[in-house]
């Protein structure tokens, strides 16, 4: 009897995630991924500045769909992500080994994590606005509350290192409020990010909600802190030199800025408790005013 | 639109003749000339130059004061920062007497602190003795309250203050902004070095006379008076931990670009292009007086003026006729008068960009109209004007005029209303007149703006949020919600 040859796997196509579809990036580009070892993983798209466009494009056109839903089904929406998350959860772990350099179990706990994180922000959905806003009781006879409502489109530079927990922690908190965004994955550790776009997409999230792109952090991030109907911008994947710049573009058109932390270990701003902060840095507060009279 | 400016203009009622009323003047005693406030003190700057504020509505020299450079900027922050360690280590309960104090000083003295700001600013005292000395004086007291709650604020069991905080105010309402700025920085236990604006410095230098009534400890709040050079200095000085600018856009972004890159926290409070937005039912007398408050209080010099009338077209003659009968009655003149309801242009730059966007709107083809009136000879006026035939196009639709200048545009269902209101890289206010509450909802839903008025405007109160979308800035003053921009992120 010979032995049969070993089944020779089927590679994935890693793709960029634009408007509820999986597009190579326009410029036809791509980059070597590998592992920690230096090992070959894939070919990852080298998204362009046109692709970045093109998902500011889908984001602003998903907007009114998705702030207009109702916090409840937003938050089942970030729960099914969790769900479709969990049935894939040796896949990430496996990808969240390679591209991190850590052990396995190690790897299975950051993704249990990130799990957990997008459960955690699903039950923000219809609490936040009790939480961050509220009647004022002023002097006259006035009704007048006060309402958070997303900035909107919002770009997110996802943390360079904590390749799928830093990821989920800065996207969860923008979109679980009604934000759109556009996700720049890490450079070196793009994968679980390409990757979680299938789940995205299986989780009834609106085209255009979130949109990935993979490549040039720099590249990516220039044009987005400058483009006039971006809203907002994190900076959590961002070098101080570059984020500096990044913040000067974007006060153009006066994104709200949220600055990288300066912890010196990549993992702990992820790891621990999330608070609130995230949460509300992408919110406006609407206060409206009606006399009380006959 | 012609036929009916002619028939309003012949069909225009006299107006009452009245009797002159002016407030006294004796109530105030304004010095030859002031210096800078730092640690407790009057001081001379290190270069010693003196700068003249004027009386907008005569052009009279009230005094002299003094043009703080980077040198006096660095010795105020200096100052606060040594007040910062025992201010914030005060038991929040001390702090709070200390702002109930300023808060019942301000009342006390509230009819000499409103003519003084009649005096430098221009506007009516009907406004500064009915609208910004209480709202000054209920600032401070709002937020006295909080100064021992702080930890039942939201913002984390503990909260930290951040330090010292450089406050750039502006013209328009120079010791409200001050009250809106000083109040909740002290009550969360942060020191301030505060700069008012080169024409209204005035009352921020009575106010540091409150603040030494007051006992308020040296350095706790220090004023450094000047121009724009003094607030950069301010803003860029690096022993700053919070900037919080209200003012012009422009000046807004290159304040975001100057702390780009530090640990300095920002909040702004900028311009607008607010849309007063009236429905076929609204109930047109109140609209009318809404729209008029919307954009003459203060001479349209507010922020979150309703500079867009966006009327529905089934009611456009009708509203305009009547909104020009009201204008017809409005009395400009002497700020000091008691009977005035519009009084002067804060300064003559500030005359000329009106004057230069009120030819700009009559270039690109809009109609342009104003109820007779007298203007005095001397000082700084522009008389009530409105608009109509106005395009989104036309930039006295798309640029904030900051003065009694309101564009009159149309719309035919709601959807185009919210389109037209939102066609503005602003956002900081928008007015909703119709009877039905369904829609009243449903365009405040829809609104890209931080106050929405439905069926009344420019109100304003220390409970409720101001503030902000887009362009118009971030962060919120007033209530809960304005101590966030003074507290560490939990």
């Amino acid at each position: 009897m010979s032995t049969p040859e070993p089944r020779l796997p089927v590679l994935k196509t890693y793709k960029l995630y634009v408007g509820g579809k999986f597009p190579r990036s326009e410029s036809g580009r791509v980059y070597d991924v590998t592992d920690s070892r230096s090992t070959w993983l894939a070919n990852a798209p080298l998204a362009s500045r046109k692709d970045a466009r093109d998902a500011v494009a889908a984001a602003r056109k998903a907007f009114g769909g998705w702030s207009g839903a109702t916090a409840y089904n937003r938050g089942q929406i970030l729960y099914r992500i969790a769900e479709m998350l969990e049935g894939r959860r040796d896949q990430f772990a496996t990808e969240v080994a390679a591209a991190e350099g850590v052990s396995r179990n190690k790897a299975l706990a950051r993704t249990d994590a990130a799990i957990d994180r997008w459960v955690w922000y699903a039950g923000w959905a219809d609490k936040v606005t009790q939480v961050a806003g509220g009647a004022n009781p002023v002097a006259g006879p006035f009704f007048n509350l006060s309402t958070p409502e997303p900035t909107g489109v919002v770009a997110l530079l996802a943390p360079q290192r904590s390749s799928l927990l830093g990821l989920v922690s800065v996207l969860a908190p923008a979109i679980v409020t009604g934000n759109t965004a556009i996700l720049v994955a890490s450079h070196e550790a793009p994968l679980p990010a390409l990757s979680l776009a299938e789940v995205l997409a299986t989780s009834d999230l609106p085209p255009g909600v979130v949109n990935i792109l993979s490549g040039n952090t720099a590249e990516l991030a220039r044009p987005l802190a400058a483009h006039q109907d971006v809203n907002a911008i994190d900076l959590a994947g961002a070098a101080p030199e570059l984020a500096t710049e990044l913040e000067v573009a974007a006060a153009d058109n006066l994104k709200r800025v949220l600055r990288p932390t300066t912890d010196t270990d990549p993992h702990t701003p992820w790891t621990a408790d999330p608070g609130t902060s995230r949460l509300l840095s992408f919110l406006e507060t609407k206060t409206v005013w009606h006399p009380i009279g006959t | 639109m012609t036929e009916l400016t002619q028939q309003t203009e012949t069909a225009k009622p006299a107006a009452f003749a009245y009797a002159p009323a002016p407030e006294s003047r004796a109530v105030v005693d304004i010095a030859p000339s002031y210096g800078l406030f730092i640690d407790g003190e009057f001081t001379d700057s290190a270069a010693g130059g003196l700068r003249k504020t004027v009386s907008p509505a005569t052009e009279e020299v009230l005094a002299e004061y003094t043009q703080a450079e980077a040198e006096d900027v660095d010795r105020a922050v200096k100052a606060a920062r040594k007040a910062f360690g025992p201010w914030s280590a005060l038991p929040g309960a001390e702090r709070a007497k200390y702002l109930f104090r300023i808060a019942r000083i301000v009342q006390e003295r509230s009819r000499e602190l409103a003519v003084l700001e009649t005096l430098d600013n221009g506007k009516p005292i009907r406004e500064t003795r009915d609208a910004d000395l209480p709202l000054v004086a209920a600032h401070f007291f709002y937020y006295a309250g909080w100064a021992d709650k702080l930890a039942y604020a939201g913002f984390g069991a503990a909260p930290q203050p951040l330090g010292v905080a450089a406050q750039v105010i502006p013209w328009n309402f120079p010791l409200m902004m001050l009250a809106w700025k000083i109040a909740p920085a002290l009550a969360t236990g942060n020191t301030v070095v505060l700069k008012p604006a080169e024409t209204t410095p005035l009352s921020a230098l009575f106010f540091a006379d409150i603040c030494r009534q007051a006992g308020l400890p040296r350095g706790v709040v220090n004023i450094v008076t000047g121009d724009g050079s003094t607030g950069a200095s301010l803003v860029g000085h690096p022993g700053v931990d919070k900037v919080a600018f209200t003012g012009s856009t422009a000046v807004g972004k290159e304040i975001a670009r100057t702390v780009a890159g530090t640990d300095k926290r920002l909040t702004l409070e900028l311009g607008g292009k607010g849309a007063n937005i009236v429905f076929e039912d609204a109930p047109l007398d109140q609209a009318i007086e809404g729209i008029v408050n919307g954009i003459f209080f203060n001479q349209g010099q507010v922020c979150c003026a309703g500079s867009r009338l966006l009327v529905q077209e089934s009611v456009h003659d009708e509203v305009l006729d009547a909104l020009k009968r009201r204008l017809t009655t409005l009395r400009v003149g002497d700020p000091l008068d008691k009977n005035t309801d519009v009084g002067a242009i804060n300064s003559a730059e500030q005359l000329a960009r009106i004057t230069e966007l009120a030819a700009a709107g009559e270039a690109e083809g809009a109609e342009r109209w104003s109820p007779a009136c007298e203007l005095p000879s001397d000082g700084y006026w522009f008389a009530p004007t409105l608009f109509t035939g106005v395009t989104q196009a036309h930039r006295i639709a798309r640029e904030e005029v900051f003065g009694p200048v309101l564009s009159v545009l149309t719309f035919r269902t709601q959807e185009e209303a919210v389109a037209k209101a939102n066609n503005t890289p602003y956002g900081l206010s928008a007015g909703i007149w119709t009877e039905k509450g369904s829609r009243i909802l449903k365009m405040a839903n829809q609104l890209r703006a931080g106050v929405v008025w439905a069926n009344t405007f420019n109100k304003f109160d220390p409970a409720s949020p101001f503030g902000g979308y887009k362009e118009s800035g971030f962060g919120r003053e007033g209530g809960r919600h304005g101590l966030e921009a003074y507290l560490e992120h939990a």
